[in-house]
């Protein structure tokens, strides 16, 4: 198990090596200046252009900077930011947290609403509700979420005025959690839809897988309620591929957060990221795609090494 | 007694039938047809899709308006939506019969409707051409690992996880912000970042089909190894890249729209879906003029959706031990 843990750490490292390498060179190869983000071209004396250059690091050859950049990375120094003189990994980390904590409601919200409803549509296979619920899923994973959002936002709080458009608090002087509450749930929602339309169909899918198992039958055949056939013996076993998903939806979250962040001015590092693109801002355009490649990494290999610690079927080689 | 036995012929028929490699085009084409019928929703997906195509193929005669307006309109600003023709003044103050603007007038006064029609060229046309990008280097790709496996197949699926442990959206964010955004890098950048399902895809169906007879046979004759992957192996892998292909439109729409919005992707004047959101979206205009926002949304959903809806119909019909 351990060797298994380690050969994982050990294939993540060339690969969030193989990620600053891409993204590094994308930013950098591409035509336009970012100096030019701080002096208007036309007006610009040539020598101040060349400070600014060099104070920004950026009169050497790009395979420098990037050997530069990648050994202050990995003394933990991201560098500054071009457009507010702030180190990148303060800025990040000061928004981390509000990113994550609207992640983990709305991950909250997408199970449980996709458990229950994947368990009812496998047991009451083709019933109306079935039907219903994976046109319900079809839905979720295709409405665009900036839409959705937009749509919640003139319903919620423009026509019913029953919650605020945006934002993370109303209350600054304390934390006031139903406050709290009312400003995520939109969001949350929003960010939630796409995973908890996947998670019902995976869900619905597992349980199927499970119910025809031979255990089930004896169970059954043992006399057992229906009831405890459904929840104690096959609910657990079809849990277990759920554990897989939480590879997946990070990636999904990283991405969602920036279109959801910036409609609902949520505070995170997706709506730092799209301010940074916008900006030309190196430094925190790098950081950011790293901090989040990272998170993707560690969660999928989380993943994978909860589920070969849970299912014994799983050969960790 | 007679009836029963009609219907048993009837099941018999129906269990027996699957695609064989004798039959003609049409013969298949049937099969395929009556198992893509049985699933509601994916004929209801195929007819709006074909319904959003025919507006988006004939807008020029069904457009009510012109799509970049005309000094006639930016008199109504952000108008409401009309069912009836209406006289209205023009800028030299003239009377003016105006034909009904079913979605509303945009901030320039231009028809919303009209606008989302001309939009469907844009944004069907970005999918279609995005997709082809990826599915012609996801196939590649997913065949070449698959076929020669060990170290090669190694190495070209660690790229793979690589750019899809990158999320897509930053990286299309950054990509586009940078290089200057318009319709062509749009439908480029989708395409060579969305190939990674469909290499996924075909790697395992090649890895499957190289042991079974039919590549022996073919390597026994004398077959070379790219005769083998793009004339024998390929054919039969085929279905599961379609139904991929056509989920991939889907997410490609969807993407192409969420850029435009951001402003990232199509510019304007040139009308998308996408980008007729971007000025809609401050609270002030939801409240003033909310179907500038509705609309071009529900364009994309329904096209988004039913593409899902096809693609789910067309697992059903060409490969049906995909379907759980």
């Amino acid at each position: 198990m351990l060797k298994y843990v380690v050969k994982r750490i050990l294939q993540a490292i060339p690969l969030l090596f193989i990620i600053s390498l891409i993204t590094f060179f994308i930013i950098n190869l591409a035509p336009g200046d970012p100096i030019y983000m701080f002096i208007n071209p036309e007006t610009a004396n040539p020598v101040d252009v060349e400070v600014i250059r060099k104070s920004l690091g950026l009169d050497k050859p790009i395979y420098i900077r990037y050997i530069l950049w990648l050994k202050n990375v990995i003394q933990g120094d991201f560098g500054k930011s071009f457009q507010h003189g702030r180190p990148v990994l303060e800025m990040i980390l000061e928004r981390l947290p509000n990113t994550i904590t609207l992640a983990i409601v709305s991950t909250i919200i997408s199970f449980l609403v996709s458990i229950p409803v994947g368990v009812y549509s496998a047991i009451k296979r083709n019933s109306i509700l079935d039907y219903m619920f994976s046109t319900f899923a079809f839905i979720g994973i295709s409405i665009p979420s900036f839409w959705f959002g937009l749509m919640l936002i003139l319903l919620f709080s423009l026509k019913l005025g029953w919650l605020p458009s945006g934002g993370m608090r109303a209350n600054f002087e304390e934390f006031d959690l139903i406050d709290r509450l009312r400003h995520i749930i939109l969001p949350a929602l929003v960010l939630g839809m796409a995973s908890m339309a996947s998670q019902m169909r995976q869900m619905r899918s597992a349980m199927l897988e499970v119910i025809r198992q031979d255990y089930i039958r004896t169970a059954r055949s043992k006399g057992l309620s229906e009831r405890v056939v459904i929840f104690k013996h096959a609910l657990r076993n079809a849990l277990l591929p759920i554990i897989t998903i939480i590879g997946f939806i990070i990636p999904w979250l990283v991405s969602g957060a920036v279109v959801t962040e910036t409609i609902f001015s949520w505070p995170g590092i997706g709506r730092l990221y799209i301010h940074a693109t916008f900006m030309r801002d190196y430094p925190v355009i790098m950081g950011v795609t790293i901090i989040s490649s990272v998170m993707v990494v560690v969660g999928s290999m989380v993943a994978d090494i909860l589920y070969a610690l849970v299912d014994p079927r799983i050969k960790y080689n | 007694m007679a009836e029963i036995k009609l219907n048993n012929e009837n099941k018999s028929v129906e269990l027996a039938e699957s695609y064989e490699y004798s039959d003609t085009f049409s013969k298949k084409f049937q099969i395929f047809w009556r198992r893509f019928r049985k699933n509601k929703m994916a004929v209801i997906g195929l007819t709006i899709l074909i319904i959003l195509y025919s507006l988006a193929i004939f807008a020029p005669f069904i457009a009510p308006y012109d799509p970049a307006g005309t000094a006639d309109d930016i008199m109504y600003v952000d108008g409401p939506p009309t069912f009836r023709s209406y006289v209205g003044y023009n800028v030299n103050g003239e009377e003016v019969v105006f034909k009904p603007n079913f979605f509303g007038r945009d901030e320039l006064g231009r028809d919303v409707f009209s606008r989302c029609i001309y939009a469907g060229r844009i944004s069907l046309t970005v999918g279609f051409v995005s997709v082809s990008i990826y599915v012609l280097i996801g196939t590649v790709w997913g065949a070449i690992a698959g076929y020669y496996g060990g170290k090669v197949d190694n190495i070209m699926m660690r790229i793979v996880d690589a750019i899809m442990s990158i999320p897509t959206m930053m990286l299309l964010i950054t990509v586009m912000a940078i290089f200057k955004p318009n319709l062509y890098n749009v439908m480029i950048v989708i395409g060579l970042t969305g190939w990674t399902g469909i290499a996924r895809y075909v790697r395992a169906e090649f890895l499957s089909l190289k042991k079974r007879d039919f590549v022996e046979a073919a390597r026994c004759i004398g077959a070379s190894n790219t005769a083998i992957i793009f004339r024998h192996i390929l054919p039969n892998a085929i279905a599961p890249v379609i139904v991929a292909a056509t989920m991939g439109l889907a997410s490609a729409i969807l993407t192409e729209s969420t850029l435009s919005f951001f402003g990232l992707g199509v510019q304007p004047p040139t009308p998308s879906w996408g980008n007729m959101l971007t000025n809609a979206q401050e609270l002030e205009t939801m409240v003033s003029a909310p179907w500038k926002a509705f609309w071009p949304g529900l364009f994309i959903f329904l096209s988004v959706l039913s593409f899902n809806f096809v693609g789910d119909g067309l697992r059903d019909a060409l490969d049906p031990r995909l379907k759980q």
